[in-house]
């Protein structure tokens, strides 16, 4: 291998370009993948990635360079900081993983490439959740907030207006989704746990949390107003200034009484909070339960009466993408939901865009666990290797019809976004 | 020199002035005159009377930390200063020891924030050990997300910034007038707020100047080690900008200068640096 490689440095920089998917298969077909071709390929399809650490794994930029020839560079910023990067530097990047809410705040920038529905293989199986706001068997789920099939299409190739009924402009093709809930410490708890309410409960004063990440604070904050019946939002993604300062009183009432032990903003954070006891209950995600359960603490992701607050993210292009790139962009997209990546993410507790795909990529035992709410027959396993749960063990909130069915609202821009920044400033220094 | 200034101080400060002035949706700047940014900034000021606003509950609660690091960070400065000036005789050892003031920076902010949980948290080593001791029957739960551990951390941090300076005003004092006080029956006390205090004060600016800075823009410390519900003049900058909402933080920017702009001006009345230096 290390004479060709000298080889190929001495060959002109053309030649490997027109060779470079030759190259590709070629040391995929010989089985050495650390060869010289490989760099040399990288070089000819590369693909910007701007994201938050969270979906930027390793393991799939592999996969996909082994697969398609592409190569990932993963640009990583704070959710906040990667739509600030949208509009400000569209230059900077070329694939996006961003949430739907943002789409909001991106779309009327005019940075957002409309992607054609046509070129992607497998959109007519993207799970009706996003297209049609129901579940595969047909069970209408929450549309409270900026839920995705609300911004999923525009009215034409260069327009910012999102079209409420189909069109072949999409704004951002779905890959990873999730409901979200209350992280809990059942061994420091000890007593079942089944409403919002419980956040602001007493019992717990100075060992709760929430997130300081307004926008999603703020709905985690109007679930536990609108469980504990003291109001009734029409959308707690769209509230009115009034709503936003009723729920703002509430909260800082709580804060004043001294409910909440700290705010986390960061993923690392929330696990820190959670296994070293600062926190018993919290807003948290998915991959942070697991996290903590993984060292060992036990840490429930709680399924409550009133819902899941859920979110959905996936690929946008940048508008200053074009030519072959814009080409590679399609092909990664495909690669994306061809089934391995989706299995890989149902594996972590996420679920795919397209089921029939990850599904095809899993053992019936994960899929059993993960996607039916089944008692796994074997131990479950993370991506690397490491045991989540023993044989035995079911998915706290059971499976994916069940976890999405129950979903209340999406994470959201309201259109008193300002104000409710103001308010939350406010909140942050009473 | 000029050049350089100009363009990287005067020329961004003008273009965070000018932008301050602006109006602003959800996604854009909007360059058109508008005082939104301020007049939102100081919103409920007089309609909220006697209670104080946001923006002012803000300030306080930042002078207040500002003043208490301030207070600390000079006392302990100042004294490990002053071992180092005068109870130090090697050249060697001083260098060494000054040397060891900046551990605290050998690590990264975050890692450093980080770091105090497992000690002063509800199960940490403090609490464990008081507890341990019979001293204390349940945690101490202000150690942790509190005033108390924002103040220990930027003192910690800041302190450094308080030795180098006073301690470079101290090893210029000349020995002799030291000599001459004890000579003419100066107790210890007297040689040190008649001769060593004012001979020392342009350091004990210049520290001041940085600690204050430092603290009154800080928001990552006062974030992490309160836990985010302590307010900062520098976190309402953070929450504006993160809502793309940069009129709005420009024009909270320019009052953080402004206001700080104030606090320095007046130190300088006290001591004219650049007559002292």
């Amino acid at each position: 291998m290390s004479k060709s490689s000298k080889f190929d440095r001495r060959i002109s920089r053309r030649t490997v370009l027109k060779g470079a998917a030759g190259a590709v298969g070629l040391a995929a077909g010989s089985g050495a993948i650390t060869g010289f071709p490989y760099v040399r390929s990288a070089d000819a399809k590369v693909l910007r990635y701007l994201g938050t650490a969270v979906n930027e794994g390793d393991e799939i930029s592999k996969k996909c360079l082994a697969d398609t020839g592409i190569k990932i560079e993963y640009i990583t910023a704070t959710t906040d900081d990667v739509t600030k990067r949208v509009i400000t530097q569209p230059n900077s990047f070329d694939v996006l993983d961003t949430e739907y809410f943002s789409l909001k705040k991106l779309v009327p920038s005019g940075n957002i490439f409309a992607l054609d529905a046509k070129k992607i293989k497998e959109f007519d199986n993207i799970t009706p959740v996003f297209t049609k706001g129901q579940l595969p068997n047909g069970k209408k789920i929450g549309d409270q907030g900026t839920a995705p099939w609300k911004v999923l299409y525009l009215e034409g190739a260069n327009s910012k207006t999102f079209s409420k009924t189909p069109t072949e402009f999409v704004t951002l093709i779905p890959t990873v989704y999730n409901a979200d809930t209350l992280g809990i410490r059942p061994d420091l708890i000890k007593r079942p746990i089944s409403s919002w309410t419980e956040l602001l409960n007493p019992e717990f004063k100075g060992k709760a949390s929430i997130l300081n990440i307004p926008s999603i604070g703020i709905m985690d904050a109007a679930m536990v107003v609108e469980a504990s019946g003291q109001h009734t939002y029409a959308d707690k993604g769209n509230m009115t200034k009034a709503e936003i300062d009723l729920t703002m009183k509430i909260m800082t009432e709580a804060k004043k009484a001294g409910q909440f032990r700290a705010f986390w903003k960061d993923f690392n954070e929330s696990v820190n909070l959670m296994a070293s006891g600062e926190t018993v209950i919290q807003s948290m995600w998915s991959p942070a339960v697991t996290k903590v359960r993984s060292m060992g603490i036990a840490c429930t992701f709680q399924p409550l009466k009133e819902g899941y607050r859920s979110w959905a993210s996936g690929f946008c292009v940048s508008k200053a993408v074009s030519g072959p790139k814009l080409d590679w962009a399609y092909e990664f997209v495909n690669w994306y939901l061809s089934g391995w990546a989706g299995a890989y993410l149902n594996r972590q507790g996420y679920y795919s865009a397209v089921l029939s795909t990850a599904k095809a990529n899993m053992t019936a035992d994960e899929w059993g666990y993960w996607m039916e709410g089944k008692a796994a027959v074997g131990d479950i396993k993370a991506p690397d290797g490491t045991i989540l749960e023993k044989a035995g063990a079911t998915r706290d909130g059971g499976s994916y019809d069940e976890r999405m069915g129950a979903v209340a609202c999406w994470n959201a821009v309201m259109d008193e976004n300002d104000y409710m920044v103001r308010k939350w400033n406010e909140f942050i220094a009473a | 020199m000029m050049l350089v200034f100009a363009l990287f101080f005067l020329l961004p400060l003008l273009f965070v002035t000018i932008v301050s002035a602006w109006d602003y949706n959800e996604y854009e700047m909007i360059p058109a005159f508008s005082l939104r940014g301020y007049s939102d900034t100081f919103e409920g000021c007089i309609a909220d009377l006697p209670n104080l606003c946001t923006i002012l509950k803000t300030y306080l609660k930042t002078l207040k930390l500002c003043l208490l690091t301030w207070v600390l960070t000079l006392l302990i400065g100042f004294t490990v200063a002053y071992f180092l000036a005068f109870h130090v005789r090697s050249k060697t050892w001083q260098i060494v020891l000054t040397l060891l003031c900046t551990i605290p920076f050998w690590t990264s902010n975050v890692i450093r924030m980080i770091a105090w949980i497992p000690l002063l948290g509800r199960n940490g080593l403090v609490n464990r050990g008081l507890e341990g001791a019979g001293l204390i029957h349940q945690p101490l739960e202000w150690l942790l997300f509190s005033e108390f551990s924002v103040v220990l951390a930027l003192v910690h941090l800041f302190t450094f910034f308080m030795v180098v300076p006073i301690f470079n005003s101290m090893i210029r004092i000349d020995r002799r007038l030291i000599e001459a006080a004890y000579d003419a029956g100066a107790t210890g006390w007297q040689t040190l707020v008649n001769i060593i205090i004012p001979l020392a004060k342009p350091g004990i600016v210049i520290g001041s100047i940085f600690v204050i800075t430092i603290v009154m823009g800080d928001f990552v410390t006062i974030g992490v080690m309160g836990g985010q519900q302590i307010a900062s003049a520098g976190k309402i900058i953070e929450a504006r900008l993160n809502a793309l909402q940069f009129p709005a933080a420009a024009a909270n920017a320019v009052i953080l200068l402004g206001i700080t702009i104030l606090i320095i001006s007046a130190l300088t009345r006290v001591v004219d640096i650049r007559k002292e230096l």
